[in-house]
């Protein structure tokens, strides 16, 4: 199971690399977000993928049922800190468009008085 | 009190909400910044001296045993980077009175330099890999909001670029807390550092210790990935330059420290000496960007990616002098190079320009900024009796007892390429024909030039008095080349 997780994260990492390193900022950000995906993916599937009950405690369940609740709860973490970031860059990306014009990051080089 | 090590953190957040509840009141706004600030600053003295005295201080967090809560450790080094990041934020928000503008002011500016003094603060003190990576994103997420505050055209093309590269550099951080966690169960830094030993095939975590390399030299703008430092920085207004330029990229050396000296010491053959190439890469990466522009603020700028260079050299050769002289070098830098920023900002604001070739002859008319600053170039250039002497002469010592002499002789060469660029802007700025400046306030400039004063002053002391500032280093240095001191100090219970 870790070796499937293993490739479908790879697969996220490498469709995020394709995106961020396209021209349009909005692709970029979707790349970000796939890439904040497959981390948490890594995050699950390094933290071991045993245990069939959900980390819960419950009666009749033996300890070693139970899946590993710290990556849960670092993901949860992580999670919630990706969203604010992808939100704080869309809107960033939304008033830079407004402001520059543009969305096209070739577009978006250089200083005002570039030497 | 076993708490006082956490107030350093709780102050400033303390401030920083309530000052987001009136964000138009103007004056009350700046008095209670200063005071968080300021109180922030005098409990992290009383921390310093607390840990001088009894030792590392460590709490976990709800009173759970050691490796299951969240440790917080203050050990010297820590202790003396919290007061010095206090220091400096205290004086940008000084220095932030006259310069910032009332529009930004009454937007959120001062609670978000307050969070951003939470980030460094806890980043600096936390003893959880994880925790570390929270507040590193706290600070972040500050730097963000004062990197684009304002809203002016570079600012928004440059944010893109600094967000885009933290994001990538966070989700490899999370990457590598998940290859951590999978090869050693356990995400508390003293706790790690001892697992790791006990792990018999290094080859994995030689490969986790380059990951984490990656991650902070991103933040800490390393040889080939500080590519994004030199436009980020040059966008938003001086005294947020000053603040990351000092807080900022010396978090991502301090995570180094700290990995490089606590638990990935596995395979010190290959980690360390590729630390050190980097190093003296970055070093000559930086001269050359600080001798290509005639621009005050990029040969700053600059500047910052040579120092990274040498306090990583320090730490890279692993032995007392090298990580003694890295220690007071790191501290020194932080010191110096707000004082810098304060400084060009003031001859920036004077000419209207950051054009070293529209400047000339103003040491005619502000004698005393002209020595100010000289004294500053020196100081950061390590002349003698000021402060970047006595940390770098250690440095380039650990290099000559360690396996890369060669490093030494690279940093004191260079050492004379940071004095030609931090003097042309003397020559440039003060010396030659008189140029019109901008008419400005006695009023206003004595309010931007008192707290910058005060800061070189610091330095000159910092520098003068390196005997009295040598205990605390060499306690801190004791502590990174000995982890058993930290560690059982988080796990004594």
């Amino acid at each position: 199971m870790e070796i499937i997780m293993s490739v479908a994260i790879g697969f996220l990492f490498m469709a995020a690399v394709y995106l961020m390193l396209s021209k349009s900022l909005i692709r970029i950000i979707i790349g970000t977000g796939l890439l904040s995906h497959g981390a948490h993916l890594l995050l699950l599937t390094m933290g071991g993928l045993g245990g069939n009950s959900p980390p819960v405690v419950a009666d009749g369940v033996s300890i070693s049922d139970y899946a590993d609740p710290l990556p849960q709860a670092l993901i949860l973490t992580a999670i919630v800190i990706s969203f604010a970031v992808t939100s704080f860059f869309l809107v960033l990306a939304y008033r830079s468009y407004q402001e520059l014009g543009t969305d096209n990051m070739d577009l978006l080089r250089g200083t005002e008085d570039h030497e | 009190m076993s708490n006082l090590l956490l107030f350093p953190i709780i102050i400033p957040l303390f401030f920083a909400v309530i000052l987001m509840i009136f964000p138009k009141r103007l004056k009350l706004q700046r008095i209670l910044a200063a005071i968080g600030a300021g109180v922030t600053l005098i409990s992290a003295i009383v921390l310093l001296a607390k840990v001088d005295a009894d030792g590392v201080q460590a709490v976990t967090l709800g009173s759970w045993p050691a490796p299951f809560g969240i440790s917080m450790v203050s050990d010297p080094l820590s202790a003396l980077l919290v007061v010095t990041s206090s220091i400096i934020t205290l004086f940008v928000v000084f220095y932030s009175f006259p310069t910032i503008g009332v529009k930004r002011e009454q937007s959120y500016y001062y609670p978000a330099v307050l969070f951003l003094m939470v980030g460094v603060n806890g980043a600096f003190t936390t003893g959880d890999i994880f925790n570390l990576f929270v507040f590193v994103e706290v600070l972040l997420m500050a730097s963000y909001t004062l990197i684009v505050h304002g809203g002016e055209k570079p600012q928004l093309r440059e944010s893109i670029k600094y967000l885009l590269v933290n994001i990538i550099s966070s989700a490899l951080f999370v990457a590598a807390v998940a290859f951590l966690y999978s090869v050693t169960g356990t995400l508390n830094m003293a706790d790690l550092a001892v697992k790791i030993p006990q792990i018999e095939e290094t080859g994995i975590l030689t490969v986790i210790a380059v990951m984490f390399l990656v991650v902070f030299g991103f933040k800490a703008a390393i040889f080939p990935l500080y590519f994004w430092l030199p436009g980020s920085y040059y966008s938003p207004p001086i005294p947020i330059l000053a603040l990351f330029g000092a807080l900022l990229t010396k978090v991502g050396v301090y995570a180094i420290m700290r990995t490089y000296t606590l638990f990935f010491t596995m395979n010190v053959g290959f980690t360390h000496e590729l630390l050190g190439i980097i190093a003296i890469l970055t070093i000559l990466a930086g001269c050359v960007g600080a001798l290509a522009y005639f621009d005050v603020k990029k040969i700053i700028i600059y500047n910052i990616i040579i120092a990274v260079g040498v306090i990583l050299f320090g730490i890279a050769q692993l032995n007392q002098p090298g990580v003694d002289g890295s220690i007071f070098y790191l501290l020194h830098d932080m010191l110096i190079k707000a004082a810098l920023f304060f400084l060009v900002g003031i001859v920036a604001v004077l000419f209207g320009t950051t054009d070293l070739r529209k400047m000339g002859g103003l040491i005619k008319t502000y004698p005393v900024l002209g020595w100010t600053y000289l004294v500053a170039a020196f100081g950061l250039a390590g002349i003698p009796p000021l402060s970047g002497f006595p940390g770098k002469l250690l440095i380039v010592q650990g290099g000559f007892e360690g396996p890369q002499f060669w490093g030494s002789i690279v940093i004191l060469a260079t050492s004379l390429i940071v004095l030609l660029s931090a003097v042309r802007i003397f020559i440039y700025a003060f010396w030659g024909e008189p140029v019109e400046t901008v008419p400005l306030k006695g009023s206003v400039f004595n309010q931007m030039f008192i707290p910058t004063v005060i800061l070189v002053a610091i330095t000159v002391v910092f520098g003068v008095g390196a005997e009295l500032f040598m205990p605390f280093i060499s306690g801190a240095g004791e502590v990174l080349l000995n982890p058993s001191i930290y560690i059982d100090a988080v796990l004594k219970e």
